[in-house]
């Protein structure tokens, strides 16, 4: 974290990180995540810095952007586990969002019958196997999309369970929640997103 | 027979907490005759699968990304 002379060197395999544009977009996303996350823009800030940084460090390894993302990715993956551990005070987000309790209540009726069982068109469809296309940059712009129409705090703790790792009991220890609030805000994650990348994602055989 | 509503958040549940003997056999029964809900409880764990592997892509073939 210190030389600011970074061991540049002109073989093409340096040429990704010369790619201002996606760099850019990459550190936005990154930051997007963490900010997510950490709930503090200065904590956020540094993990991807650090995060960056390694990859500089390695830079003989990545010959393709999808490499090098899910290197920084993963780099920082581990910044964020350690940083909600460390820093709960700054991270903890004990603040209820008003109104996705509202909304929620309108998904469940769109979705299920008054006897409590799925309508007839909604009714989940099988999902073409993996391989299918699922680990392509085309998938995780939808997946970000479905992620971001959730209220914040659901994708929040939904990551942090399902992308970050933690055990339910250590989510709701740092966030000074409930497990059956925990409980019940993931099922409403997974609901959702499942309905979204269902519709945007899986539905059709054929995609245009 | 338990609903559908409930046997959805029972299949979230079961990704966070092990299930009582008492829901694992109601779920069950209920999956054992709603194709939604089992196909529900697949993409449960399709989900936590997908989201492990948040933004890996193999674009553009695949020689190095295991390595
Ligand atoms: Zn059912």
């Amino acid at each position: 974290m210190t030389s600011a002379a970074l061991p540049i060197d002109p073989a093409p395999c340096s040429s990704l990180f010369d790619d201002t544009e996606f760099m850019n977009a990459l550190r936005l996303q990154m930051l997007k995540f963490a900010t997510l996350q950490v709930r503090n823009q200065a904590l956020a800030e540094d993990a991807v810095q650090d995060a960056m940084l390694s990859a500089y460090q390695h830079i003989e390894r990545f010959q393709r952007q999808a490499a090098l993302k899910t290197w920084v990715f993963a780099i920082l993956k581990n910044k964020l586990i350690d940083i909600l551990r460390k820093e709960k005070r700054y991270t903890s987000a004990s603040i209820l969002e008003e109104g996705a309790g509202r909304n929620d209540e309108a998904l469940l009726d769109t979705l299920f019958t008054d006897h409590g069982h799925w309508q007839k068109d909604e009714r989940p469809q099988k999902w073409d196997e993996p391989d299918h296309g699922l680990e392509s940059s085309d998938f995780w712009k939808i997946f970000d999309t479905c992620l971001d129409a959730l209220p914040a705090r659901y994708s929040r703790l939904f990551m942090m369970r399902e992308f970050l790792e933690l055990e339910s009991n250590e989510i709701c220890d740092n966030e000074q929640l409930s497990v059956s609030n925990l409980n019940t805000t993931l099922f409403r994650a997974r609901l959702r997103l499942r309905e979204c990348l269902e519709d945007n994602w899986f539905a059709g055989e054929t995609c245009p | 027979m338990m609903k559908c509503t409930e046997a959805t958040q029972l299949l979230s549940e079961k990704l966070d907490r092990p299930l009582s003997t008492k829901e694992k056999v109601s779920l069950g029964m209920h999956t054992a005759m709603c194709p939604a809900c089992r196909q529900f409880g697949k993409q449960m764990s399709a989900l936590r699968e997908i989201t492990q592997r948040y933004v890996q892509s193999d674009d553009t073939e695949s020689e190095d990304a295991k390595k």
